[in-house]
């Protein structure tokens, strides 16, 4: 049949999500640091993709005759004791990290996200859905007892080393983040009057969570999304400097091992470059996703939102007529007076 | 409303029962998930061992995993937390290594709180403006900064640069005396010998402060987020009219009410603590149970301690839990909203 609710939900967006990106990304000078930060990132793992000749001069192993230079012309983060080029390898490990970050960041949305959309809207109690939805939120509660690092590190021990090991034991630990994430905002949404007004006009249950629902979750879903790539990439370096997800040196470099295996051999303190550059590579990768998403959060979210229109983002409704925010999940309303401590969320892995 | 000391009571015994489940859940699965896929593993981890250990090891970890669980589970309820392969018990080394993670983890959030807490009020006031800009490109950068990265730059370049000690808990010139409690600081302190105690201090110093600055940026936003909720409320309002300073308007009156939520999210940085604890410890020598962690796990680790790995995984998980706990029992003594009941 016709989507009738289709106007109500029309008029609840004026705009598309492009142009509200465009908004505030203009009215955040630090999100669009970040915007262009992550693109530039982007374009450039893809050229050392496509063509690596272009900007890597040196292979992974390549041994030149300069051992132990610092930054020059010639190899501008400088060489180790046997001659590598450390830029050559810094520049081979992007499109690995960014590509583990969008893996493990993305099998974790697709995995939670469905779960948690599952647990949010079919929960009415004495229901198989709500039997469903209990059990899902009850396994998930007790993996977000783990801290991810510590419960993925214990994996790795069991799945193997090496990258495919460790991006599958980062998922396990990973994708409860996004059920909790996913079920917070379809329980705010799921009673919101245009919802109500979908099902009176007879749309049916899955075609009302698939095309009303998700569509409003998708939004904020998103900006964690891209807040939780550096996170991921953090996690996965640090795994790597443990020792367990990569070896260095190798054919493919990894930051986090690039820098355990400089530290380790004891060369740091004297020839400095080795650590600077892969560790101001994570460091520049991850800045660039946060400062992305911190600033997409805050407008997003409506504990921060009211302070934070002013005039520049208008897509909320007009102050006369204010429409009922999304209770946060953790805020304190009449309603739900002491909100639950754990389903506070800051947003920040461990 | 109940308020009184017997519902408090109440308050705090039914979340310690509401623990129970989770702790159960915790432990059943760890082991299912470390347990899952384990046979053949055994010539993986010790590629060098000899025909006895490694007949030992197939043995303990072909069995059915129902039969694995009971046995593992069974000796966890007698203290029993199993062995490493070369026979190193994990309980006493654990047991042993928990005062001095306690200690750091300790020291770090008392420099979140008075560092991180004070930047967020910052924020609040200058919201949008540079201020708030400096703020989260401040914490921002520690929240870029992976754990591993923060640690080697302050060991080989922060700490030669400052004179400050980059390992271990003393120096290697005092000598060993009695230590009661396992925390350096307090040990020294018992002793009542100051140049111990300063010297202690300094060697905390540094890894502390790594840990608190990767996870301020928990504290200071939630801070923000709390004081700009809290800012536009008319009893602020009416404490400037009354000519109040600004700093005590800020400190005393807005502050008061938007710590209520740091509070509790400090309990729930325990885990980002907790895991920072692994690396940090490992490069700065410090003797707990996060550098256990990184030799029964680490891929470099030529004793690899499997028992000890899924040990460690279930105390830190408890660890959590407990800090959530706590957590929730502070934000009901803050709030007067909270009905105990």
């Amino acid at each position: 049949m016709k989507d009738v609710a289709a106007p109500v939900v029309k008029a609840a967006r004026q705009e598309n999500s492009l142009s509200v990106l465009w908004r505030v990304l203009r009215a955040n000078p630090l999100s669009f640091l970040g915007f262009l930060m992550v693109a530039v990132l982007g374009i450039t793992a893809l050229v050392v993709v496509v063509a690596p000749g272009l900007i890597i001069p040196y292979g992974p192993l390549q041994q030149t005759m300069a051992r132990n230079a610092p930054p020059s012309l010639q190899h501008p983060f400088g060489t180790d004791n046997l001659g590598r080029d450390i830029y050559s390898n810094v520049m081979l490990a992007l499109p690995l990290d960014l590509g583990i970050g969008f893996a493990i960041a993305g099998s974790a949305l697709i995995i939670g996200g469905a779960l948690g959309l599952l647990a949010g809207f079919y929960n009415t109690p004495g229901t198989v859905g709500g039997a469903v939805s209990i059990s899902i939120m009850r396994v998930t509660d007790i993996f977000l007892s783990f801290p991810s690092l510590i419960l993925a590190l214990a994996l790795t021990r069991v799945l193997g080393l090496g990258v495919g090991p460790t991006v599958l034991a980062i998922t396990i630990t990973w994708w409860p983040f996004y059920v909790r994430l996913v079920r917070g905002e379809v329980l705010a949404v799921k009673h919101l009057p245009y919802v109500n007004a979908a099902r009176a006009a007879g749309v049916t249950e899955n075609r009302i969570l698939l095309r009303h629902v998700l569509r409003n979750v998708l939004e904020p879903t998103i900006v964690y999304f891209t807040l939780d790539i550096g996170t991921v990439l953090v996690t996965y370096s640090t795994i790597g400097f443990i020792g367990v997800a990569s070896k260095y040196p190798g054919p493919q470099p990894e930051w986090g091992a690039m820098l355990a295996f400089y530290q380790q051999t004891g060369s740091a303190n004297v020839y400095p470059w080795l650590v600077i550059a892969p560790g101001a590579a994570i460091f520049i990768t991850v800045l660039a996703f946060s400062l992305l998403g911190d600033g997409l959060r805050d407008i997003l979210d409506p504990r921060t939102r009211r302070a934070f229109v002013r005039g520049t983002i208008t897509h909320d409704p007009p102050p006369e007529t204010p429409a009922p925010l999304p209770v946060a999940s953790g805020a304190v309303t009449d309603s739900n007076p002491v909100a639950p401590v754990t389903v506070i969320d800051t947003g920040v892995r461990t | 409303m109940g308020r009184s000391l017997s519902d408090l009571f109440v308050f705090i015994a039914k979340r310690l029962v509401q623990l129970i489940p989770v702790l159960l859940g915790v432990i059943v699965l760890t082991f299912i998930v470390t347990h899952l896929r384990l046979t053949g593993l055994c010539n993986e981890w010790y590629p060098h061992a000899g025909a006895q250990t490694l007949a030992n090891c197939n043995a303990k970890y072909g069995a059915p995993l129902l039969n694995q669980f009971w046995d593992y589970f069974s000796g966890l309820l007698q203290g029993n937390w199993g062995a490493s392969v070369t026979g190193v018990q994990v309980y006493p080394a654990i047991a042993a290594d928990l005062p001095a993670t306690i200690e750091l983890v300790l020291a770090s959030l008392f420099l979140m709180i008075v560092i991180g807490i004070p930047l967020g009020v910052i924020a609040a006031q200058y919201s949008g403006r540079l201020g708030d800009h400096l703020v989260r490109i401040f914490y921002l950068s520690g929240w870029a900064t992976p754990t591993y990265l923060g640690a080697v730059i302050a060991a080989v370049f922060v700490g030669p640069a400052l004179g400050l000690p980059t390992g271990g808990e003393y120096s290697t010139t005092i000598p060993p005396f009695t230590q009661y409690t396992h925390m350096s600081v307090l040990d020294a302190m018992i002793a009542l010998n100051l140049p111990y105690t300063v010297d202690a201090i300094e060697h905390l110093i540094l890894p502390a402060t790594v840990l608190a600055f990767i996870n301020m940026g928990i504290a200071t936003r939630m801070t923000r987020a709390s004081m700009l909720e809290v800012l536009p409320l008319d009893y602020v309002q009416s404490a400037r009219m009354k000519g109040l300073a600004e700093f005590w308007v800020m400190y005393k009156h807005a502050l008061r009410n938007a710590l209520i939520t740091t509070t509790t999210v400090l309990g729930i940085t325990a885990g980002g603590l907790l895991a920072g604890t692994v690396v940090i410890e490992e490069v700065f020598d410090w003797p707990g149970i996060g550098q256990y962690a990184f030799t029964a796990i680490g891929g470099n680790s030529s004793t690899p301690n499997f028992d000890g790995a899924v040990a460690v995984v279930i105390i830190f998980a408890i660890a959590v839990v407990v800090a959530n706990l706590a957590a929730d029992i502070l934000y009901g003594l803050l709030d007067p909203r909270v009905d105990w009941r």
